[in-house]
């Protein structure tokens, strides 16, 4: 497909569910979708299901005009088995393209979210009461609204984070001159911009979509060479939980598919609310959700390149908000990568969502739970891998610099084994010879595979003395990263999509 | 080969950390061609002056060695395959050094004590040592008080290093030191210990001259030194 690409870390997948269950899970949203169906609020939508032989009926009880349909599980195994297995999501440097293939474990990490806040840190220098010679650093943090700038900024240090493979606009830009109307053409250009790995987004007006498209065909070199090289794909949440098709995201849904270019087909019920919190309810919901939406894809045009996107949450019982770090979370998210896998799409999912509201142990926590466990998975893209906390509401960049260090560090853990006849030969030979010396010590022969990257570095923000520096650590290497150049668009390049795109804010415009 | 090249040659291997032929390096595709071991050989064999080889082709690889690895572009087992390098060498050119009247830095008898079995410390310290220069007698671990006491009159060392890995067999250090009193040797040889359970107050405690966290604090120290 394409030689050239991010090489991701490939995966033994863990499974969690069997085949008698993930059939039974698969049964169970088939059934679902065929009764009690779902409830379609986008009367073209509603046509296109009816056209294809589903029942359809509008609904009385609701108060917006809606349509009941009952999709028959022909037509959704049918649809289903349209997508493509494999696809390539585009990058403005061929290096950066992610090629996704269902046969092929390939693990990508990404950020995610589209937070309000830009979660600032400092250091500040705090003195003991009790002795005031003892002195320590302390963070801390200023939230900041999210704007154009700091999106901006956002993407330029995602381009320095080695161990990110993907950029999902993190930030929400809420600059005095941003409309819904030109929202997403500054979104986009504000990432495309600062960074050549692939960028994603939701749309948030239809309006404004060709433009978008416009300007991704002059980066990408023309109509065609984007769709070969799709630098940029969409998300779009079709379905609000339980089971109701949205008429908005159903018109951007048909867009974004006419168009050629890749789409997430997002659901993000919440287990214990808008979802059954038991396993078996939430997967079987939310696996309806995904199908129908996958459905609705291929029926507007066969082989549309999707991707099944999986976002259950659980709900805290206390309060009822997101829960992310928990072993529910872990449950949900890897029976979905396994019923993606199952139809042969390729998944969208999701770790590194916490409770925690700024960095530190509790982020930790919450974050590698969720990082180790699905990187295991075998999902092919992992969003909100990077920099989000308060669960998907503040990006922090000081928090994706960590993260960056983590998912690192998982990647390297998750390495295929380096076990073959030759390895063992070797290891053979290399005992006979340390044995046979005075000093009996393996070290030199450590250092092939320690100058070549086979054996991981300590903790890149670690102290050694008794002191936990990781933060001040961290804010010096950020400090490092982002004072390398961004690496924006050439000028030709940046005049003419300000002459042909309208809607861009003049200061988001370089040299 | 003209003696130029071969000490260059000599100088390059120990930066690369290969002992003998069949070694790989720092570099790759080096596996197969002469190393220390051979070079050095063929350098004696060519009556190259030994203390040309020692100074032109050991003492200034390792000088860059440490440099490399002060600049964190090597780590540890760079610096112990190049100091192994030195080693070979070093065993291999002192006859003729001893003949030349070259003498090394010092002897160095090393030991883990009685009762502990732990060596990596202990190997590592003596590999770097040797690489320094030092003429390094290594008796091994689980070594009685007594041997130790025997091995450092009988050479007439100046040093004396002392391992222990265990808070149980720490204590024996202390007694090595009580016994080279008793024997009359204590002011003879500088005690230096180290080991995971030791620190600089145990050293004080036992009257050994010198507590060591690692190799590199005992070839620092040693260097400060007067034997």
């Amino acid at each position: 497909m394409i030689e050239l690409f991010r090489p991701g870390v490939l995966v033994k997948p863990y499974e969690r569910l069997s085949r008698d269950q993930l059939q039974w899970l698969d049964q169970a949203s088939l059934n679902i979708l065929s009764d009690p169906g779902v409830w379609c609020y986008s009367e073209r939508a509603a046509r296109l299901f009816k056209e294809h032989g589903a029942k359809v009926r509008e609904e009385d009880s609701s108060g917006a005009k809606c349509w009941r349909v009952s999709l028959p599980g022909g037509l959704i195994k049918e649809a289903v088995a349209k997508a493509p297995s494999r696809l390539v999501l585009g990058a403005r440097k061929p290096e950066n393209r992610l090629l996704l293939d269902t046969e092929v474990p390939r693990v990508y990490f990404g950020t995610g979210s589209e937070a309000n806040i830009w979660l600032d840190t400092k250091l500040e220098d705090f003195v003991s009461e009790k002795d005031s010679t003892l002195k320590t650093k302390v963070p801390r943090y200023e939230e900041i609204r999210g704007s154009k700038a700091l999106l901006s900024r956002a993407a330029k240090l995602c381009e320095q984070l080695e161990h990110l493979d993907f950029f999902i606009r993190p930030l929400n830009i809420q600059d005095p001159g941003i409309t819904s109307d030109n929202h997403d053409v500054n979104k986009f250009f504000a990432s495309l911009n600062n960074i050549t790995k692939h960028v994603q987004a939701g749309l948030t007006s239809l309006a404004r979509f060709k433009d978008v498209v416009t300007m991704a065909e002059i980066i990408a070199g023309g109509e065609t060479a984007l769709r070969e090289n799709p630098i940029i794909s969409f998300i779009a949440c079709v379905f609000k939980s339980p089971l109701q098709i949205v008429d908005d995201t159903a018109e951007k849904v048909f867009a974004i598919v006419e168009s050629g270019l890749p789409l997430v087909i997002s659901s993000s019920p919440q287990g214990g609310s808008s979802a059954p919190i038991q396993e078996a309810g939430m997967v079987s919901q939310i696996n309806a959700e995904i199908l129908a939406g996958i459905t609705l894809t291929q029926l507007i045009r066969e082989g549309a390149p999707v991707l099944y996107g999986s976002v259950p949450v659980r709900a805290r019982l206390d309060d009822l908000h997101d829960l992310y770090g928990c072993p529910e979370f872990n449950q949900y998210n890897i029976d979905c990568v396994q019923m993606a896998r199952y139809y042969k799409v390729p998944c969208y999912s999701t770790a590194g969502v916490g409770d925690a509201k700024v960095p530190g142990m509790q982020a930790m926590f919450e974050k590698l739970f969720t990082h180790l466990y699905m990187a295991t998975s075998g999902a092919q893209y992992i969003h909100y891998a990077f920099g989000l906390l308060d669960r998907t509401n503040c990006f922090c960049p000081l928090q994706a610099v960590l993260d960056n260090e983590q998912v690192g560090k998982i990647k390297h853990c998750l390495r295929a084994p380096k076990v073959s006849v030759q390895d063992t030969d070797d290891a053979v030979k290399m005992v006979k010879k340390v044995m046979a010396s005075s000093h009996r010590l393996f070290a030199r022969h450590a250092r092939k595979a320690m100058h070549s990257g086979d054996i991981s570095s300590p903790y890149q923000f670690e102290t050694k003395d008794k002191k936990d520096n990781v933060i001040e650590n961290a804010l010096e290497y950020m400090a490092r990263l982002e004072a390398e150049p961004a690496p924006h668009l050439d000028s030709d390049v940046v005049n003419r999509i300000y002459n042909e795109v309208p809607g861009l804010l003049p200061d988001l415009k370089t040299a | 080969m003209n003696s130029s090249e071969l000490l260059e040659k000599i100088a390059f291997n120990v930066i690369q950390g290969r002992v003998e032929a069949e070694d790989d390096g720092f570099d790759p595709g080096l596996e197969g061609r002469p190393a220390v071991t051979e070079l050095v050989t063929e350098a004696l064999d060519q009556n190259i002056d030994p203390k040309k080889i020692l100074m032109e082709s050991l003492t200034e690889s390792m000088e860059t060695v440490g440099e490399k690895f002060e600049k964190k572009e090597y780590l540890i087992p760079d610096m112990l395959a190049s100091a192994e390098c030195v080693g070979v060498a070093m065993d291999l050119l002192a006859p003729h050094l001893i003949k030349a009247g070259v003498e090394s830095k010092g002897k160095f008898v090393i030991a883990t004590v009685k009762g502990d079995l732990h060596d990596i410390g202990k190997n590592i310290v003596a590999i770097m040592l040797k690489g320094a220069g030092y003429q390094v007698i290594d008796l091994g671990t689980d070594v009685s008080v007594d041997r130790i006491t025997a091995a450092v009159k009988e050479n007439q060392a100046s040093f004396l290093g002392l391992s222990a890995l265990l808070t149980t067999t720490m204590r024996v250090m202390g007694e090595v030191v009580d016994q080279l009193k008793d024997e009359g040797i204590r002011d003879h040889v500088k005690v230096l210990i180290g080991g995971a359970p030791t620190s600089i107050e145990f050293a004080h405690e036992i009257g050994a001259d010198a507590y060591c966290k690692d190799a590199f604090q005992a070839i620092d120290l040693l260097k400060t030194t007067a034997a």
